[in-house]
């Protein structure tokens, strides 16, 4: 299933940060949600500031529009602010991208586990992620450093 | 030589130092004297020689016995020389270092330089003469044509007399000219001072501004310049200059409005207002202040600031939401506008089709896309 973009991608202004505070609001809400779906899709975790500038997400060759450096910061401090992306470097030029929290995780997992009904059972984290059991649920494949935050949200053991 | 005598170096009163210079040989005519070398002292009123090793040896000759001097360049191995030529001995001259001499000259010997500004020193004194009068600087030093000391009007000497003479007159001529240019400079002064004290009295007498003669001078200070200080003016009563100015413009604007569709920049209205008076032209800043007052008088026009600073006229019929709502409809009709697109479509000025479009942005209408290819404006779809 391919990627789905929004109608704002092929709207010229919306890879100008408006000077309007409530137009600038409703744009970088815009932004936030096609950043997290794009991941989301493509099952990206980590964003690399520079390459993300040629990505297709900030970048729409179809009409000539890509976002500037700075706007690409802004949208990725807002994300930082909702708690979807995390820096991974002091530079501020990688990122993990959480387009599900990690307290949403957490749910999930437990979700799952009561399910099942393994509470108070133990479990690898390789278990969880790649175990035959976890086949089919959303967890599945995820990566061993968001399932570690994802418990901590979430006291379970 | 024999023109100097023994002095014990102490100035007199009046008498001040002007310049002095070492390492100065002094020559009898063409020969050495028979002195060392030393420091030449110039004074208002004489020329004084003192050995730099032996203090006490210090002769000095007037200045007014000084004919006239030139200077002598330096050559290869001889030192830059001023030579002085002096009249004959006086009989009550007091004892010097020589008795007698046969040259009518003496020559100073620059061993260690400074002889420029010697000589320019001396030129001055010797055109002051200030040790001919007691009291210096004041209009009566300025001689009459001078017609003292010429007691050989002989010969070659003669002659460099006669030159020197038509030399220091027209010197003279020319600095009481620029006297006068003083004494203007010290009267416009004072009718600055005068002026400024003028104003202050009106800043204080608040109530009397309908006097017509405080008026009439406060125009004049207007257009002499001199800013005025009555706070008056910033709370918006101002002068009654401007109350009529104001209400010319309000009168003469009403046509242009209209056909520029209300609003008019300043600059423009600035250029239109001189151009149709001729003769007289407004000042920016009476222009400005009249404007300012239009709210006040109650006539059709307002003056208006816009964010980036730009100033326009505008009628107070003239609606801002129509403007921007027309705005909008223009936009939204082509897709997407730019501040040149929008004035050639509306006949506007590029900076004020600019400035609504700014506003309606501001108000959330529109929304901006800037990239290389300039900024443009789209409907706020967002």
């Amino acid at each position: 299933m391919s990627f789905e973009w929004p109608w704002q991608y092929n709207f010229p202004p919306f890879f100008t940060l408006q000077p309007n505070v409530d137009t600038r609001q409703k744009q970088l809400a815009a932004w936030c949600s096609l950043a997290l779906a794009y991941c989301r899709h493509h099952k990206l975790y980590t964003l690399d500031v520079m390459e993300s500038q040629e990505s297709p997400v900030f970048n729409n060759k179809k009409i000539e529009r890509k976002l500037s450096t700075e706007a690409i910061q802004v949208v990725f401090e807002e994300l930082r602010k909702k708690g979807n992306l995390d820096w991974l470097d002091k530079n501020k030029s990688r990122c993990l991208v959480m387009w599900r929290r990690p307290e949403e995780w957490g749910k999930l997992i437990y979700q799952w586990v009561s399910k099942v009904g393994m509470i108070n059972s133990v479990f690898t984290l390789y278990e969880l992620s790649n175990g035959d059991d976890t086949e089919g649920e959303e967890f599945h494949g995820l990566e061993e450093w968001i399932l570690l935050r994802s418990f901590k949200g979430v006291k379970f053991f | 030589m024999d023109r100097f005598a023994w002095t014990n170096g102490l100035l007199e009163m009046n008498e001040t130092l002007v310049i002095q210079q070492r390492g100065v040989k002094l020559y009898d005519g063409d020969d050495k004297a028979k002195l060392d070398v030393g420091v030449v002292l110039l004074t208002t009123h004489r020329l004084i020689w003192r050995d730099h090793k032996n203090h006490e040896c210090c002769i000095a000759l007037s200045l007014s016995q000084i004919i006239y001097f030139e200077e002598q360049a330096a050559g290869i191995g001889k030192s830059a020389k001023i030579v002085i030529h002096l009249y004959p001995v006086t009989a009550n001259k007091e004892p010097g270092p020589y008795q007698q001499s046969k040259f009518p000259y003496i020559k100073l010997s620059f061993k260690e330089h400074g002889q420029i500004e010697f000589f320019r020193r001396l030129t001055e004194e010797m055109t002051q003469k200030r040790w001919e009068t007691p009291v210096p600087q004041t209009i009566s030093t300025l001689r009459k044509a001078p017609q003292t000391g010429k007691t050989r009007a002989v010969g070659i000497v003669g002659i460099e007399r006669k030159i020197e003479q038509k030399r220091k007159e027209t010197e003279q001529n020319i600095s009481e000219a620029f006297e006068d240019l003083s004494q203007l400079m010290v009267k416009a002064k004072e009718m600055v001072e005068l002026s400024r004290s003028i104003a202050n009295k009106i800043k204080d007498k608040h109530g009397d501004i309908t006097e017509d003669e405080t008026i009439r001078f406060k125009s004049y200070l207007l257009s002499m310049g001199i800013a005025n200080p009555v706070t008056r003016e910033t709370h918006g009563s101002g002068t009654n200059y401007h109350m009529q100015l104001a209400k010319q413009l309000g009168d003469m604007l009403l046509a242009p409005l209209e056909e520029r569709g209300g609003m008019m920049a300043l600059t423009e209205v600035y250029c239109l207002v001189n151009r149709a008076r001729g003769m007289e032209l407004l000042s920016p800043e009476d222009l400005v202040n009249a404007c300012k007052m239009f709210e006040s008088m109650q006539l059709p026009l307002r003056l208006r600031v816009f964010d980036s600073g730009v100033m326009v006229v505008q009628l107070q019929s003239h609606s801002e939401e129509e403007m921007i709502a027309s705005a909008l409809d223009n936009v939204t009709d082509k897709g997407s506008l730019t501040s040149e697109e929008f004035a050639k479509l509306l006949g506007l000025s590029v900076l004020l089709s600019k400035e609504r479009l700014l506003l309606a942005e501001k108000m959330g209408h529109l929304c901006r896309d800037d990239s290389v290819e300039g900024l443009r404006f789209y409907p706020n779809l967002f």
